[in-house]
């Protein structure tokens, strides 16, 4: 075990996997000499050289689908696209040809490709450093959508990222890149998709959420306890594949459901879990679900407190919920 | 007030002056020392009030100055400016009011856009300077298209494009490029290469000679131009935005220039930037160049230069003090300009 801050540990794991393969490669730009806008990529370039540690010019388009070339090759490539919110110029490559190009071929051309990214608010860096826009990718068939909010599992799962075959998007919850610390399994300890963690256990009401979401998410279940209600908080630290079984399991034994997100509201990935518990865990639940969410805005600036969901708004809803029935 | 001795000259002669930028040379160039001063007094506050942390960031234009007042000089009102991150100087110039940027620089609530945007990203309608994003390279296509609309209304303004040496990689240039000269359309491309995207080297960032050599493939006119030199930028400038007014189509000029500091406050250039190049940049340093010029023409001299400097703290001064005394947006505005205010024009 060793005590690591999130971004250390996707450093650690970026370094471990490219120590174990010779085909993992990093991509994007200032991932080399600089060592990433964030550090996630520090000291690569000194070890692994500019072969494959790549500097690239200033194209998202031109990362993603050089990414895919690789990977067709047998490369496996790791590209960080710098804040989420530039992934846009990508998006053509990541919707139409990275999701696509394992069905479009049956089979044949699989994309092993990892794409990393920070992403969320609370660094104050307004309308193109902040957003949380993971429901797009969620919402494209063929893409696994992965959030990690502690060091293990960022650790853990950016593993598993990297041993899949098929695309990742790896998540990164920037605001909490140094924030959150904890201790990291040494060695190649996988945290596998698609199994949800409870990061803290409850009886009464389940908060679901997960990246930077889940410290305030744990403080308002503390809050929450302290009035006597027992509050259970899932992390679901992959969006795709979604663990169901999990988040059914809670809802049926706490009979209340509260959803955090920092994305818009509206067809928010929080949309898609009320969905699911209303046609699948309809008669456990003894309240309406309420939603904790960004508004139905761009990201502000000078504003963004107002704008991010904090443990104040979850324990407001939760105790909504909870009066409720 | 420097000693300028590794900074090099310029060597333009009055008779050269009058052939560059017309009989009023010397009140362009001492209104483009004046502007520049503004910058750089403005550089130094911001960058240390952020590290203060009393703004939440700086994006300094330190060593690109001349290229944003020789652009302020070259335009009239009615034209139209889409700028970078590093061309607040050009809306300044052009009569955006100080106090309203440091209201934007603060966020507060009486910046024009409500404290939406991080600082360095101004909206000044009044100016004709367009509201940014901090995605690269996206103005170049819509400078593009508003230079089109001027077209097709036989509109006799133009519109100038603003980008750094880095966005020449970004898909925006290479459609706006292309469509700039499909359409002939009236616009001029001003790329600011100062040779470094955060940490990647220019060189990096393409294979091609230069910049301007771009335009060749386009089917555009290309032109390198000393961006550190205000004389020839203003008068490269004029005659891009001439050619433009009169139908003659786009150009695209590079402007090379020296990143003098950091990318942003938020960048560590010791990282990946060798020391000698800051060396070299400041040899080249465009404010110097210009004061040198400025001495030698007897245009300036020590209590002349004082007083410009001291006329720009002042100004600087004030409005940061109103400014950080302006409260924060009030919490209403957080949902307002999604949409057009309702009760507006049922869209038909
Ligand atoms: C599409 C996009 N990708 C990445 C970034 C992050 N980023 C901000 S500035 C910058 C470098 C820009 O370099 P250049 O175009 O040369 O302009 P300069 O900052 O040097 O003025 C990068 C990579 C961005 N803002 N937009
Ligand atoms: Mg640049």
């Amino acid at each position: 075990m060793t005590e690591l801050t999130i971004v250390q540990a996707i450093n650690r794991g970026l370094a471990d996997a490219m120590r174990a393969d010779p085909d993992v490669l990093v991509l994007g730009e200032d991932v080399g000499v600089n060592g990433g806008v964030f550090r996630a990529t520090e000291g690569l370039f000194k070890e692994f050289g500019g072969d494959r540690v790549i500097d690239t010019p200033l194209s998202e388009t031109g990362i993603v689908g050089a990414a895919i070339g690789m990977a067709l090759y047998g490369l496996k490539p790791v590209a960080e696209i710098q804040f989420l919110d530039f992934i846009y110029p990508a998006f053509d490559q990541i919707v139409s040809e990275l999701a696509k190009f394992r069905y479009r071929s049956g089979g044949q051309y699989p994309c092993h490709v990892v794409i990393r990214s920070p992403y969320g608010g609370g660094i104050k860096g307004g309308l193109y450093h902040s957003q949380s826009s993971e429901a797009y990718f969620a919402h494209t068939a063929g893409l696994k959508v992965v959030i990690p909010s502690t060091p293990a599992d960022a650790k853990g799962l950016l593993a598993t990222a990297i041993a899949d075959p098929d695309p990742v998007l790896f998540l990164e919850p920037k605001r909490i890149y140094r924030a959150v610390s904890g201790e990291v399994p040494d060695g190649d300890q996988r945290v596998p998709f698609g199994e949800a963690r409870i990061a803290r256990e409850g009886a009464d009401l389940t908060i679901f959420a997960y990246g930077a979401m889940i410290p305030p998410s744990v403080q308002a279940a503390e809050t929450l306890a302290a009035s006597g209600t027992n509050a259970e908080v899932v992390d679901l630290r992959t969006l795709v594949p979604l663990d169901e079984k999990a988040v059914l399991a809670s809802v049926e034994k706490t009979g209340r459901a509260v959803i955090v997100h920092e994305a818009p509201r509206f067809c928010g990935f929080g949309a898609e879990l009320a969905a699911i518990l209303a046609e699948k865990a309809f008669f456990s639940l003894k309240a309406p679900i309420q939603r904790v969410t960004g508004y139905d805005t761009p990201f502000p600036y000078a504003l963004e407190n107002a704008y991010l969901p904090n443990a104040e708004r979850i324990v407001h809803a939760a105790k909504a919920v909870v009066a409720a029935g | 007030m420097t000693d300028g001795a590794d900074v090099v000259p310029l060597e333009y002669a009055p008779d050269d002056l009058v052939a560059l930028l017309g009989p009023d040379w010397s009140t362009t160039l001492t209104n483009a020392f004046r502007w520049m001063t503004l910058a750089r007094v403005l550089d130094g506050r911001m960058l240390a009030l952020q590290r203060q942390g009393r703004i939440g960031f700086y994006g300094p234009a330190t060593g690109q100055e001349a290229v944003s007042v020789g652009a302020a000089l070259s335009v009239g009102p009615t034209d139209w400016v889409f700028p970078g991150l590093r061309e607040q100087l050009v809306a300044l110039a052009r009569g955006h009011s100080l106090t309203t940027y440091l209201h934007h620089l603060f966020a507060d609530d009486l910046d024009p856009a409500r404290g939406r945007q991080m600082p360095c990203h101004p909206s000044a309608r009044e100016v004709r300077y367009v509201s940014m994003s901090s995605v690269i390279g996206t103005q170049i296509t819509q400078a593009v298209g508003l230079a089109y609309g001027l077209k097709v209304r036989h509109d006799p303004s133009v519109a100038l494009a603003f980008f750094g040496d880095g966005a020449t990689s970004a898909n925006d240039f290479h459609a706006g490029a292309n469509l700039a000269a499909v359409w002939q359309a009236p616009v001029v491309l001003c790329c600011t290469n100062n040779q470094w995207a955060i940490s990647v080297p220019v060189d990096r960032q393409t294979a091609s000679a230069t910049l301007a050599g771009k335009s060749v493939a386009y089917g555009l006119p290309g032109e390198r131009v000393d961006g550190t030199d205000v004389v020839a930028v203003t008068s490269r400038m004029r005659a891009a935005v001439a050619r433009a007014r009169a139908g003659e189509g786009p150009t695209l000029l590079e402007f090379v220039v020296f990143r003098m500091t950091p990318h942003s406050s938020s960048d560590d250039p010791t990282r990946y930037q060798a020391p000698d190049f800051l060396q070299r940049a400041r040899q080249r340093d465009p404010y110097l160049r210009l004061e040198l010029l400025l001495r030698r023409l007897d245009l300036a001299d020590d209590a002349k230069l004082a007083a410009w400097r001291e006329e720009s703290d002042v100004a600087v001064r004030a409005a940061i003090e109103v400014a950080e005394h302006t409260p924060p947006p009030s919490p209403d505005s957080l949902e307002t300009d999604v949409f057009a205010p309702s009760g507006g024009p049922a869209p038909s």
